[in-house]
Formats: C-alpha cells, structure tokens, sequence
C-alpha cells in the first residue's frame, strides 16, 4: 500500500480544513476530565479539563515543571490521577496498566534497550503481542524503511548517532500501531538544524499514518511549527488551547503573550471605547494609543497592550500614515541577527521597547545607529490588549 | 617508551604495581610451583632438591635434573584428589547458585528502596563484617549443633520430633558459605541495579511487557554484568574455601581447602599440598579470565 496515494492533496491543505474541535458533533479521542495529580504537597495538575482529537497533532507547551509531563504520563499509564478521569475513546483508563493501554510513548532520553540491536529494540512490542514471527519481520522492515533506518539493523544503540537514535525510538512507538502517540520532548537532544527537519519529518509522517500525536515541549516554535493546537500550560493549569496562529496573534493573558514568542507588554489604562476602537492612555507615550479593537473593559480599567516587536515599524522620519501609534525614543540597544535586527529603543520616561525590522539590504552599515532618535510606530490593530 | 622516557613519573607509578604482584604473587607462586614439583624428605625443610647457587651453572643443572611430576602424578592416580577439586567445584557452584537466588532480591529491593533509604541499606548489608568472620562461623554452628537454637525452634513448632543436627553435614557448608558470602553477591548486583536507567522499564512496560517480562527481557540482561562480577567473586573463593567445611562439615565433606591443609599439616607433604594448590590454581583461572572479560566488555560498553 502506497502512502502517497493515500494523501493526494498537500499537507497545508489538509492542515487547513482539519479542526474537529469546533466542531461539536465530533467526540474526542483523549479526554481529561477535572484531572488533580498531586505528588506529596505539590500539587503537579488541578483541576484540568481537555479533550483532544482523533488524527490531532497536539501540543503541550510549558517550562518545566508545569505539569505537561504529568498529564502525559496520564495517558501512558504511568501515574494515576488523584481526582478526574482520563478517557480514551470514550472508555475510563482508571487501574488499565501501561502495557495494556492502545497508547505508546517516545521517551525524553529514546529509552532504548542497550542491550538490543535497532531491530530488536523495534520488535520489542511486537513481539510481546505475540505476533507470529513474519508479521514482526514485516513490520519491522516496513517501520524502519519509513523512518530511513533500513540498513542499520545489526546496529546497537550506542553505535548510533543522536538524530539515528531519536528515529529508532519513533519507530519503536509507531511499529505498534499505537491509537495515540506521546512524544515527550522528541527534539530535545538534536542540534538546531537536525530538530528543523526532523519536526517537518514528524508532520508529514503523522500526516501519513493518521496517528494522534500528542508532543510534550518547552521549546514554541517547535510546538508552532508541528501542532494543529497548542495548549499553553502553567502551574498545573491549561492557560489558552488554541491553533498556532491564534495562540500566536490573539494570546489570551500576559503569560501567553510572553511565553510564545517576543513581546512589549504596555501597562495602560482605558480612556475610551468607541465602537470597534478602544483608546488607551499610558505614562510612557504623551498621546492616547488607538487599538482597533473592542475590549472587554471599562473606562478607567488596567490593561495591557501586547506589541510583537516585528509588528512594529522604526523610522528616523515621523510616520506618514495618519491613524499610526507612535512614539519617539533613542536607540540603546542593537542585535543584529542577520536576517533580522532588534533595536531596543528607550522612550523618555525610560521604558524600553523593541522593534524588528528585517535586514533587506546587504548593506553592513545600516541607516539606523545607536543614540539615534528614532520614531516607533505600529498600526491600531497591530496590538492585542489583554485584561489579565 | 619513548613517553616513559619523557616522564620518568610515569614509569615508576606503572612500576609500582608490578612490583607489588611481582614480589607478592609472582615470586611467592614460583617458589610454590618449585616445591610441587619437588619430592619430600626427611629433613628441614621437608623437601629436595633445594636450590643452591654456590655451584653455579653445575648446581642449577643438577636442581632442575632433580624436578619431576611424580606429586602431580600422585594426584591423577589417586581419586581422593580428584573428588575433592570436583566436590569443591560442585559445592561452590551451587553456594553460587543459592547466593545469587538470594541475593537478586535483596540488591533489587535495595536499589528499588527510596534514595534517602539506600546508603542505609548497604551499611546494613556490610554490616556482618564488623564482627569477626570466625564468631560469626562460631555463632552459626551454635545455631546448627544438636539442640541448638534451629533445633530448638522446629521442636518447639512441632515440626520435628527429635533434636535434629545440621552441623557438620554439607547442608551446613551450603549455609555457611551463603551467609558468609552474601554481600559479596548483593553489592555488585546491588551497583548496577541501582545504576539502570528506570525509564527503559518504563518504556518495556510502554510497549506492553507485563512486569515478569519485562524482568527478564530488559533488567535481567542488563544486570548481567553484576551477576557474573558477584558470582565470581563467590564461587573463586568458595572453591579454596577451608575454614567453614573444617568447621562446619562432617566427614562426607570432601573440600579442596581441607584436603590441601590435611595434606600439609597433618601429613606434612609440603610437595603434595603445593602440587594441590598449582592445580587449584590453573582450575580457577578460567573463571578468573571470563571475569576479565566481563569486566573488559562492561567498561568498554560505559
């Protein structure tokens, strides 16, 4: 059976019409129902509800410590949660063993059997299924040939190089034909380059096999690159689950806002709301700011304005457009990236903002220097303004 | 050597050792190996031909004209010798069997036990070494005599009539030498257990192994070193073992160890028992190089 044939339109395109989460007759694979997990006086998880899809790729995003292992390890069968059921395809997993659960995991470290060549570590499952001996060997060959280790058989782990290693644990786990893959940090340990490819790898391999992904990482952009949903957590809470884009672009809290991507947090107050544009006022910009969006606010209250810095402009010259935010500073800081730079600029009440301006010409001396007086200017519905 | 020649510091540490085994092993074994092939007489000491260097070249001649194998020979011709290397070799085999059936248990219990817990454990373990080897021998045999304690309890438990003595029976070695043994198996058990990377049986247990197999498909083999480093450790002495048969077994016991000190201070054929110990000596090297090897793979898979 050929893969391809299977899949005749572009992963974007399928990417593009997939989200059964907004579609309410469709039921969920994995369900979390008011999941507690206490370990001694910590409390890992409260209280978390979430369900998560068939076919889905999906992510748990969080620094560490946040409880996106923990919930994994639900699924797998590894911890028991205190409160809270944890249902796979409708059917509670309370007291069902690890070994028995339709679920396979890909550990952090691969957790690969030292002992055991590449195909004996892949026939590990298999085997304990009690699968007749040409099934395994099939499986096997057809599992390694996807995951480009035909060859590499004989090898034993330590013979392996790291991103070898990552693809044998992948193929461990999917030789099983699991209902739901876990993915605990499966990039962690493959330099910056390697982890690229590697997450396209594992979009078009998950595209293909139609295997529910569920991807534990503290690293955002792999999330956004790989996840049809991100789930943002801290402190044993979900914060936002959302598509990449809208995590991205309409964080729903602070913590979001910071923890995906860079951002300018603006303290500011409301001074008006008229229909779809809400006016802010803060000490740091001697004019109201105009956000083209209704807030769900009232006059007088705190909020916050979230500024992407590569949504905001930097021009020795005043804005031409006329609805524009801006504000003037000085140039204190510079990061050159190469194709971007940063310029971290200070406005007279001392606040520092940062703006990215892409690098369009090879020019090595750029027209904008430190101690500069720049102008910042950003459009009213570059910001989000978030309440919490 | 032109690196020892840069650094003569370097030399002299490497030197050290050798000289050690050198003076201490080599020449000890080689002064053993010349008696064994020597023939007793009556004088002091009780053996001939003695190496006399004053004569030179002729004297060295004459010495090694005198060497034969007639002691080896004896022990070919004589099954006394042959059923004891085979019964030590059948005793220490199964004590070794017995210690590592004990002792998996308690090194993976031991390395399964909360951290905090573990040094705890191991203290516990090489605790019996604080007391002298011999009491404990001593206390043992006061458990196993003829109205002794075990007696005592079976009787009082109803599960025997009469007094029964485990003392001087091959039992009573088999217990002795798994007793006095035992931390010899636990601790190397006890290393790489604790050193085992939890999350591989988690990831057995991940790709459905129930926890029987997981047992013996993933921890098993990967505690392998430490059972081979425990059961050698236990068996190369066993074999020589020579205080707990005289001790603690009867007349069937039939040990190399007894038979060597039987053969030198009751018989006092310093030829014969060294004739004993250079074949003990060749018998227990094969285990001693599978050792090695073990040891060698081991570190070369770290």
């Amino acid at each position: 059976m050929s893969l391809a044939t299977k899949t005749p339109k572009s992963l974007g395109a399928l990417r593009r019409t997939f989200a059964p989460w907004s579609d309410p007759a469709s039921r969920p694979l994995i369900r979390f129902e008011k999941i507690t997990k206490r370990f001694g006086d910590v409390t890992a998880i409260s209280e978390l509800s979430l369900d998560i899809y068939e076919r889905e790729f999906f992510a748990l995003l969080g620094p560490s410590g946040c409880g996106k292992t923990t919930l994994m390890r639900l699924v797998a069968g590894f911890e028991e949660p205190d409160e809270g059921r944890v249902l796979l395809a409708g059917e509670d997993l309370a007291g069902v063993p690890p070994h028995r659960r339709p679920v396979n995991m890909m550990f952090q470290s691969y957790a690969l059997f030292p002992h055991m060549n590449v195909w004996n570590n892949v026939a590990f499952g298999l085997k304990q299924e009690g699968l007749a001996r040409a099934e395994i060997a099939a499986r096997v060959e057809d599992m390694l040939q996807l995951v480009d280790l035909a060859g590499y058989e004989r090898r034993k782990s330590d013979q392996l190089s790291g991103g070898q290693r990552q693809r044998v644990a992948l193929a461990r786990a999917l030789v099983k034909r699991p209902r739901v893959l876990l993915l605990d940090e499966p990039l962690a340990a493959l330099d910056k380059k390697l982890r690229e490819e590697t997450q396209l790898e594992l979009m078009h391999l998950q595209q293909k096999l139609g295997t529910t992904f569920v991807i534990v990482t503290h690293d955002q952009e792999e999330a956004m690159t790989m996840a049809d949903r991100i789930a943002v957590m801290e402190g044993g809470r979900l914060v936002q689950v959302a598509a990449p884009a809208e995590i991205y672009e309409q964080p729903n809290c602070r913590y979001v806002a910071a923890f995906v991507g860079d951002v300018n947090l603006i303290e500011a107050k409301v001074a008006a709301i008229a229909g779809s544009e809400t006016a802010l006022v803060s000490g740091s910009f001697p004019s109201t700011i105009r956000v083209g969006q209704r807030v769900d606010a009232r006059a007088g209250d705190t909020v916050w304005l979230a500024l992407r810095p590569e949504k905001m402009r930097i021009s020795l010259a005043a804005p031409a457009e006329a609805n524009a935010n801006a504000a003037q500073g000085v140039v204190h800081d510079i990061a050159y990236l190469g194709d971007f730079s940063i310029y971290h600029v200070r406005l007279a009440d001392g606040t520092l903002l940062r703006a990215a301006q892409p690098n369009l010409t090879r020019l090595v001396e750029r027209p904008i220097g430190w101690d500069d007086k720049v102008y910042l200017s950003w459009m009213p519905d570059a910001g989000v303004v978030l309440s919490r | 050597m032109a690196r020892s020649r840069q650094n003569p510091g370097r030399f002299l540490v490497l030197l050290v050792p050798y000289l050690w085994l050198g003076f201490f092993f080599l020449a000890p074994f080689l002064i053993v190996l010349k008696i064994s092939l020597s023939h007793d007489v009556i004088a002091q000491p009780p053996y001939a031909p003695l190496l006399d260097l004053t004569q030179g070249w002729q004297g060295l001649k004459n010495f090694f004209s005198q060497l034969d194998f007639s002691n080896y020979a004896l022990l070919a011709s004589d099954t006394l010798y042959l059923d004891s290397y085979l019964q030590s070799l059948r005793i220490a085999a199964v004590s070794t069997l017995i210690l590592l059936i004990v002792g998996y248990p308690i090194a993976y219990a031991m390395a399964r036990a909360p951290e905090r817990l573990r040094a705890l454990l191991v203290m516990a373990v090489i605790l019996p070494f604080w007391t002298s080897f011999l009491i404990r021998i001593y206390a043992w045999m006061g458990i196993l005599s003829r109205g002794g304690f075990l007696s005592q309890l079976l009787l009082y438990l109803g599960l025997i009539d009469q007094p029964v003595e485990i003392l001087y029976t091959n039992a009573a070695v088999y217990i002795g030498i798994v007793y006095s043994y035992l931390p010899f198996m636990v601790l190397p058990l006890y290393a790489t257990l604790e050193k085992m990377d939890h999350a591989l049986l988690e990831a057995a247990s991940d790709l459905g192994a129930r926890p029987i197999a997981a047992f013996w498909r993933v921890t098993f083999p990967l505690s392998l070193p430490g059972v081979i480093a425990g059961s050698l450790l236990c068996f190369i002495p066993a074999v020589g073992e020579f205080i707990i048969p005289d001790l603690m077994g009867g007349s069937e016991t039939l040990m190399i160890g007894k038979t060597l000190w039987t053969e030198f201070s009751v018989n006092r054929s310093w030829t014969v028992s060294s004739a004993v110990a250079v074949v003990l000596l060749a018998v227990l090297i094969a285990p001693i190089l599978i050792y090695q090897r073990a040891e060698v793979r081991s570190l070369e898979a770290r």
